[in-house]
C-alpha cells in the first residue's frame, strides 16, 4: 500500500517526519516496505518554454529547440523526443543540473544523474528536456498524454520557476506491506485510521457532502437496481450525473494518482480511481446510453455466455460467475472487469456510478477462472466493508462536482437487502492483562481502542466492545487483545521468565540419527543434504528393477518440474547425483553421508498419510575408497549404534550393484532358529555400484560405493547402554593359523565354523592374511586367522587350548575341507 | 706381577684412548675382564702366590680392576652419547614438511545452526518434537486456524499429494499434533523440512527448514514470550544482542509479531548485512490463539502459550554470509568442508 505523506495529511495533522512517520507506524502494526523520496536528488531543473524549433542539420529524429528558462537568452538544447512543440512548457534540466533518472534505456543511479552541457550530431546542446521517467516516476504511473514523450505540462507556469517547486514534487511515499487480515488498510481512511491511534491525534473523513445536485433528474429516474443473488451481491449503490465532460484532471489529482502508484487517464477514470485508493471501495463507472432500459440487474452468467470485457478480450463465463446485466445483455463482470460496451467514451454524457459489494470468494473464483486478476477484484477478495458503498458513490459524485466534471442528480439508488452490522462483544480486562503480562487499567485500554474508532460500553471488568464496521478481523476477545497491545506499543510490555522447571529431552530415534551422524563425521565423512522430492527417473538410472517396493512413490499433483515430482522413497539417487556433481567439478575424493526422510505409498497411519522413513545413504568414490573401506566404516558405525550380529551376505543380482562386490546387511532378530543362523531382519544394502550406473551419473570407469540403511531396522537393534566387561585377569593364549580353502569359500563361513568349535574359551577370531599365488594352487586360496583363547576365571593350560583347538581345526577339515598349511 | 698389572692398566688407557665407538670398547673389555681377559688371568693365577704376596697383589689387581671398570664406564658413555649423536643427525626431518591428513567430516550448515538453536532452547528446558513432512491438510492448515480461503492454501503455494494431504509449509502443524497428543506444560522445539512452491533462485528454495517452538500453560504471558525469545537471542548471537517486537499477522496466534534483533555484524550501527537498518528480522512469534488450543481441547480460560518459528536456512545464510541458497542443496564438498 502506497502512502503519499502529502496526500495522508488532508485527513490527520502529522507533525513528524517521514522517519518517525515510518517508525512508530512500524511498531504499531504496519510493516514498513519501502521509502521513496521524490525528486529529492533534482536541482537546477527549471520549466521552461519552448520558443522556437529548428530542424537538426545532421540528424532527422533529433530538433533544436530555444527554450525560454527565464533569462534573456533563451538556451538551445537538441531533443529527440516527438511530442515538443512550440509554446509547450517542460522541465528543462539545465547545464550542470542533477536529475533522479534514470535516463531512458539506462539503469537506476543512486543520488540522480548529472546533467551537463555537451554536442549531439554537431550541434551544441545546453540540458535537456526530461520526461517523466526521467524525474523519476515510473513508466506505469505516468500520464497518459505524455506517456512517450516530454513531459508537457498543463496549466500556469512561468519559465524559470524551479520545476519540484513549481509542480511541489518533493514528496515522499511510503509502502506498507499489508497483511491479510487488515484489507481495511488498503486504503488512505484506513491508514489514516492507523495513524490517528497511532500518534494519538484526531483524523478528519474525507469530504462527501455535495453542494448542488444540479443534474437532469433524480438518479432513481434514470435507473433501477434489481439484485438477483444477493449472496454475491450485498449492496450495490448507483448515482448518476448528466452532463459530463471527459477531459484531463487537474494536476492535483494526477499527482495524487501518480505517487499512489496509478496512471492517471482521464478525470472520471480518475476520480473513480481516486476514491478506490481513498475508501479501498472499487467503483465502476457506465454510460447511460449503453444500459439498456436503464436496468442494472445482478444475476449469475449463463453456462457458456460469451463477454468481451474492456480489455478487448472475449471470455466464456460459468453459470458460477457473478453478472452485471441490462435489460439485454451482461455489461460487467462483478468486482473483476467491465464491459466494452459500456465503456466511458470521450462524448459520453450521463455517467452511473456503480459503488457495489461484491463477495470476495465468489470474486476469487471467477478471477482465477477466468485468469483475470485487477486491481478491483484482489480488493473485493480480500474483504470490503458494505457500508462503505455510500460514502464512496458520494465521494466520487463531491469530487466530480468540485472538478467540474458533470453535474450530480438528486438522491441515489441503493439496493442492500440485509444492512451488515458490527458485532458486539464483551472483553475483559483482566484477560488482557493476564495474555499480555501487564497491570493496565480499564481507562488506558479504553482510550486505545476509542482511538481506533471501537466504541466501549459498559463498566468494570467488562467492556462492551463494537468496531466500525470496516473492522472485518475483529471478533473474538483476542483480536481486542492484539489492538490494545500494539497500540500500547509491543516495547513497553516487561521482559520475564516463563515460570516452572522441565527437563529438556529429544526422541530416541533422533539420538540415534545424531549418534549416527557424530560418528560418521569422525570418520571423515561430510554431511549432505538434499531435496526429499526427487526424480522418478533416478530409480531408472539406478537400474531398480519394475515391481520393487522403491517405485512405489508418493506423487506430488502440483510439482514445479518433474524432477521434483515424487517423494524419494530412497537416498541413493540423490546421493549419486551429488557424487556426480562433484566429480564433474574435478573434486578428487569425496566420502559423504545423508540422514534424511524417505516415503513409500503402500502403508497409510492413522493420519491417512504415507510411511515416513529415514534412512542412512553413505557415498565415496576417489582416495582409498573401495569396498572394505566402506565395510569398515559401516562395521565401526555398527558397532557405535549397538548392532550386534550383522550378517553381510553376496548379493549377485541388485543391478545398482556390481554383481561380484555387494553385499547384504542382516541382523539377528530372534535366536528361534540360531542353529539355521536365526531369523533374519533387513538392515541395508552395500557394495560398489554398478559401472553403467556410475556412467548414468557422468563418472564413467570411477568406482563409486555407496550403502543404504534403513533407520527403522538401526532402531530395532540398537543397544546403545554400554556395560562394562571386567578387564582380563588371565593371561590369553594365540594360536596363528594358516588354511588352504576353495577360492570361493567366504571367509564369513570359516569364521562361522571356527566361532561355532572354539567354546567359551575362545575371545577372538581375526582375519589377518588372504594370499593368492606362489605357494597355492589354482582355484585355492590362503587364508591366515589369529585366534585368541581366554578363560576370564583362571589360567588355561597348554592342554585345554590345544584340545579346543585341534576341536576347532577338525571341524574346519571336515565341514569345509580346510587344510592346515605349514605357518 | 704387580709390574704386569701396571702394564695392563697402562695398556687398557692406552687403548681406551684410542677406541671410537661402542664394538671396540666391548672389545676392549671383553679381552681385559672377560672369561679369558689378561686380568682374569692373572687373577685367576694368583692361587700359586704365598699369602703374603696374595694379599698384597691381590689389593693392587683389585685395584687396577677398579680402575678399569671406571675407565670403562666412561668411556662406554662416552661413545654411546657419540653414537646417539650420530643416530639423531641421521634421523633429522624436515618439520616444514606437510602432516598427514587425518580429516574429520563437516556437519551440513543446516544442521549446525539447527544444532546450534536448539542447544539455546534445551539448555531452557526445551524438548524436541518431531512430525511428519507429509502432512494434512487439517494440521497444515485447520487446525492452525487459517481460514478457508487463506492464499497459502492455493496450490501455487503449497505442494499437494491429494486433497487431504500435502507436503507441509510450515513446522507449525507440529504444534497441533503436540498439542493433541501431550497435556500442559508443554515445551518443546520442532526442527524439521517444509516445502513451499516457490521455483529455486539465490533467496528461494522449494525445500527449506524451519524451527518451530511452543510453549502452553496455566499463565503464561506476552511478556514471557518476550524474555524467552530475548534470552535466547542473547544466547546464540552474544549477550549484547537487542531485540525488538514488532506486531504482525499469523493466523494460529493472537498477538502475533516479529522478532528483530539487533545486527550481529555490524551491532546496530547499520551495514550491508541488516541493509543499513541495525535490525535483522529473525523469527515470526506470537502469544497461541485459542482455536488451537481448542485443538488440544485445553482450558483456555486457564492456559495460555507462546509459539515462534524461523527459517534455518535464512539464518544460516546470514550467520555466515551465504549469498545463495542453492549452495546448501548442491552439496559441492569445497562449500560444505567450509563449515568445521
Amino acid at each position: 500500500m502506497l502512502v503519499p505523506i502529502e496526500w495522508l495529511k488532508d485527513y490527520i495533522d502529522l507533525e513528524v517526519d517521514t522517519e518517525e512517520f515510518c517508525d512508530r507506524m512500524i511498531m504499531s502494526g504496519s510493516n514498513l516496505e519501502t521509502c521513496q523520496h521524490f525528486c529529492r536528488d533534482m536541482e537546477n531543473v527549471v520549466v521552461g518554454r519552448i520558443e522556437r524549433i529548428e530542424k537538426h542539420p545532421n540528424a532527422d529524429k533529433l530538433v533544436i529547440c530555444f527554450v525560454d528558462t527565464g533569462d534573456e537568452e533563451p538556451v538551445q538544447i537538441v531533443t529527440g523526443a516527438p511530442n515538443v512543440f512550440e509554446g509547450a512548457l517542460v522541465p528543462t534540466a539545465l547545464h550542470n543540473s542533477v536529475i533522479p533518472g534514470p535516463i531512458h534505456g539506462q539503469p537506476k543511479q543512486e543520488g540522480g544523474v548529472k546533467i551537463t552541457k555537451g554536442k549531439l550530431r554537431g550541434v551544441e546542446s545546453f540540458g535537456m528536456l526530461c520526461s517523466a521517467g526521467e524525474l523519476g516516476f515510473e513508466d506505469k504511473v505516468v500520464p497518459v498524454a505524455h506517456k512517450d514523450g516530454i513531459w508537457i505540462l498543463e496549466g500556469d507556469y512561468r519559465p524559470g520557476q524551479d520545476f519540484a517547486e513549481a509542480l511541489e514534487l518533493k514528496q515522499d511515499v511510503v509502502d506498507f506491506e499489508i497483511t491479510p487480515n487488515r484489507p481495511d488498510c488498503l486504503s488512505m481512511v484506513g491508514m489514516a485510521r492507523e495513524a490517528s491511534a497511532t500518534f494519538d491525534k484526531p483524523f478528519t473523513y474525507p469530504d462527501t457532502d455535495i453542494k448542488k445536485e444540479d443534474g437532469k433528474g433524480a438518479s432513481g429516474d434514470f435507473v433501477t437496481v434489481d439484485i438477483k443473488n444477493p449472496e454475491g451481491c450485498k449492496r450495490y449503490v448507483a448515482r448518476i450525473v448528466t452532463d459530463v465532460k471527459v477531459e484531463q484532471s487537474p494536476w492535483w489529482l494526477q499527482k495524487r494518482l501518480m505517487y499512489a502508484g496509478m496512471r492517471p487517464i482521464n478525470n472520471i477514470v480518475d476520480i473513480t480511481n481516486f476514491v478506490m485508493l481513498e475508501y479501498g471501495q472499487p467503483i465502476h463507472a457506465f454510460d447511460i446510453t449503453q444500459v439498456k432500459g436503464g436496468k442494472i440487474i445482478v444475476e449469475n452468467a449463463r453456462e457458456g455466455e460469451k463477454f468481451v470485457t474492456l480489455d478487448n478480450n472475449e471470455r466464456t463465463l460459468t453459470e458460477d460467475m457473478l453478472l452485471i446485466k441490462d435489460a439485454e445483455r451482461g455489461i460487467a463482470i462483478a468486482g473483476v472487469m467491465g464491459g466494452l460496451n459500456s465503456e466511458i467514451e470521450e462524448d459520453t454524457t450521463t455517467i452511473i456510478i456503480e459503488s457495489a459489494n461484491f463477495n470476495g470468494d465468489s470474486v476469487r473464483a471467477t478471477s482465477k477462472k477466468l485468469g483475470l486478476r485487477t486491481e478491483a477484484s484482489s480488493r473485493f477478495e480480500k474483504g470490503i466493508d458494505p457500508n462503505l458503498c455510500e460514502a464512496a458513490a458520494d465521494r466520487v459524485c463531491r469530487l466530480i462536482e468540485l472538478t467540474g466534471a458533470g453535474r450530480v442528480c438528486q438522491g441515489r439508488v441503493d439496493a442492500y437487502p440485509s444492512p451488515e452490522k458490527a458485532k458486539t462483544i464483551d472483553v475483559r480486562v483482566d484477560r488482557i492483562n493476564y495474555v499480555l503480562g501487564t497491570a493496565l487499567g480499564r481507562e488506558q485500554m479504553e482510550k486505545i481502542l476509542r482511538g481506533l474508532e471501537i466504541k466501549v460500553e459498559g463498566s468494570g471488568n467488562v467492556m462492551t466492545v463494537t468496531p466500525p464496521t470496516v473492522r472485518q478481523d475483529l471478533l473474538e476477545e483476542e483480536d481486542y487483545i492484539e489492538e490494545v497491545a500494539r497500540i500500547y506499543g509491543y516495547d513497553r510490555l516487561p521482559m520475564t521468565l516463563p515460570k516452572g522447571n522441565s527437563e529438556a529431552g529429544r526422541p530416541a530415534d533422533r539420538e540415534l540419527r545424531d549418534l549416527t551422524r557424530d560418528s560418521l563425521c569422525a570418520m571423515g565423512l561430510n554431511e549432505i543434504q538434499t531435496y526429499s522430492f526427487v526424480s522418478p527417473k533416478g530409480v531408472d538410472n539406478l537400474r531398480i528393477p519394475e515391481d520393487s517396493w522403491e517405485r512405489a512413490f508418493v506423487k506430488i499433483i502440483n510439482p514445479l518440474g518433474e524432477e521434483n515430482s515424487v517423494m524419494r522413497t530412497i537416498l541413493t539417487p540423490n546421493m549419486m547425483e551429488v557424487l556426480g556433481r562433484n566429480y564433474s567439478r574435478k573434486i578428487e575424493r569425496v566420502k559423504a553421508f545423508e540422514i534424511g526422510n524417505t516415503f513409500t505409498e503402500s502403508v497409510l497411519n492413522e493420519d491417512g498419510l504415507p510411511d515416513e522413513q529415514y534412512s542412512l545413504c553413505i557415498g565415496m568414490y576417489g582416495g582409498d575408497a573401495d569396498f572394505y573401506a566402506l565395510k569398515g566404516i559401516v562395521e565401526e558405525l555398527l558397532r557405535v549404534l549397538g548392532i550386534k550380529d550383522v550378517m553381510f551376505s553376496a548379493e549377485s543380482d541388485y543391478g545398482v550393484y556390481h554383481p561380484g562386490r555387494c553385499a547384504r546387511l542382516s541382523v539377528l532378530s530372534s535366536y528361534e532358529d540360531r542353529e539355521d543362523g536365526g531369523l533374519r531382519d533387513e538392515l541395508g544394502i552395500m557394495g560398489e555400484i554398478h559401472p553403467d550406473v556410475a556412467e548414468k551419473y557422468g563418472m564413467k570407469g570411477v568406482r563409486v560405493y555407496c550403502c543404504e540403511m534403513m533407520f527403522d531396522a538401526i532402531i530395532r537393534h540398537s543397544h546403545t547402554e554400554t556395560v562394562y566387561t571386567p578387564l582380563p585377569r588371565y593371561p590369553a593364549s594365540s594360536r596363528d593359523i594358516a588354511l588352504l580353502v576353495d577360492e570361493d569359500l567366504e571367509v564369513g563361513k570359516i569364521e562361522e565354523v571356527i566361532r561355532k568349535n572354539g567354546g567359551t574359551i575362545l575371545e577372538s577370531v581375526k582375519l589377518f592374511d588372504v594370499y593368492r599365488g606362489r605357494q597355492v594352487e589354482e582355484g585355492k586360496k590362503s587364508v591366515a586367522f589369529a585366534l585368541t583363547y581366554r578363560d576370564k576365571d583362571k589360567t588355561l593350560t597348554d592342554e585345554e587350548v590345544t584340545d579346543v583347538h585341534g576341536k576347532v581345526l577338525e571341524a574346519l577339515k571336515e565341514q569345509l575341507g580346510a587344510v592346515l598349511r605349514e605357518m | 706381577m704387580q709390574t704386569q698389572l701396571n702394564k695392563i692398566l697402562e695398556e687398557a688407557k692406552a687403548q681406551l684412548e684410542k677406541a671410537v665407538n661402542i664394538e671396540e670398547t666391548e672389545d676392549i673389555r671383553v679381552k681385559l675382564l672377560g672369561k679369558k681377559g689378561k686380568l682374569t688371568e692373572i687373577l685367576r693365577g694368583m692361587g700359586s702366590l704365598s699369602p703374603e704376596e696374595r694379599k698384597v697383589t691381590g689389593q693392587m689387581a683389585n685395584k687396577v680392576r677398579g680402575e678399569i671398570e671406571r675407565l670403562l664406564e666412561d668411556k662406554f658413555e662416552e661413545v654411546k652419547a657419540a653414537a646417539r649423536e650420530a643416530k639423531f643427525k641421521l634421523e633429522k626431518i624436515d618439520v616444514t614438511e606437510p602432516g598427514r591428513e587425518v580429516k574429520l567430516g563437516v556437519k551440513h550448515p543446516i544442521t549446525i545452526t539447527i544444532e546450534e538453536v536448539s542447544r539455546v532452547f534445551m539448555n531452557m528446558g526445551f524438548s524436541i518434537v518431531e512430525g511428519p513432512e507429509v502432512e494434512t491438510v487439517f494440521y497444515n492448515f485447520d487446525a492452525l486456524n487459517a481460514g478457508p480461503n487463506h492464499p497459502s492454501r492455493d496450490m501455487t503455494d503449497t505442494f499437494y499429494i491429494t486433497e487431504s494431504t500435502l507436503l507441509r509449509s510450515q513446522t507449525s502443524p507440529v504444534q497441533a499434533r503436540t498439542l493433541r497428543k501431550q497435556d500442559p506444560p508443554i515445551k518443546v522445539i520442532s526442527p524439521g523440512r517444509c516445502f513451499r512452491c516457490d521455483t529455486p533462485d539465490a533467496t528461494h528454495s522449494p525445500m527449506f527448514h524451519q524451527i518451530e517452538g511452543l510453549l502452553v500453560d496455566e499463565g503464561i504471558t506476552m511478556a514471557d514470550l518476550k524474555g524467552t525469545l530475548d534470552r535466547f537471542a542473547k544466547e546464540l548471537f552474544g549477550t549484547g544482542t537487542r531485540t525488538k517486537f514488532r506486531p504482525h499477522h499469523f493466523p494460529f496466534t493472537e498477538p502475533s509479531a516479529e522478532m528483530d534483533v539487533s545486527c550481529f555484524k555490524c551491532g546496530g550501527k547499520g551495514c550491508r548485512v541488516c541493509k543499513g537498518s541495525g535490525w535483522i528480522e529473525i523469527l515470526g512469534c506470537g502469544m497461541v490463539h485459542p482455536h488451537v488450543l481448542e485443538v488440544g481441547g485445553l482450558d483456555t480460560e486457564k492456559y495460555t502459550g507462546f509459539a515462534f518459528g524461523m527459517g534455518v536456512e535464512r539464518a544460516a545464510m546470514l550467520k555466515y554470509g551465504v549469498d545463495d541458497i542453492r549452495l546448501f542443496y548442491e552439496n559441492d564438498m569445497r562449500f560444505i568442508d567450509q563449515f568445521k
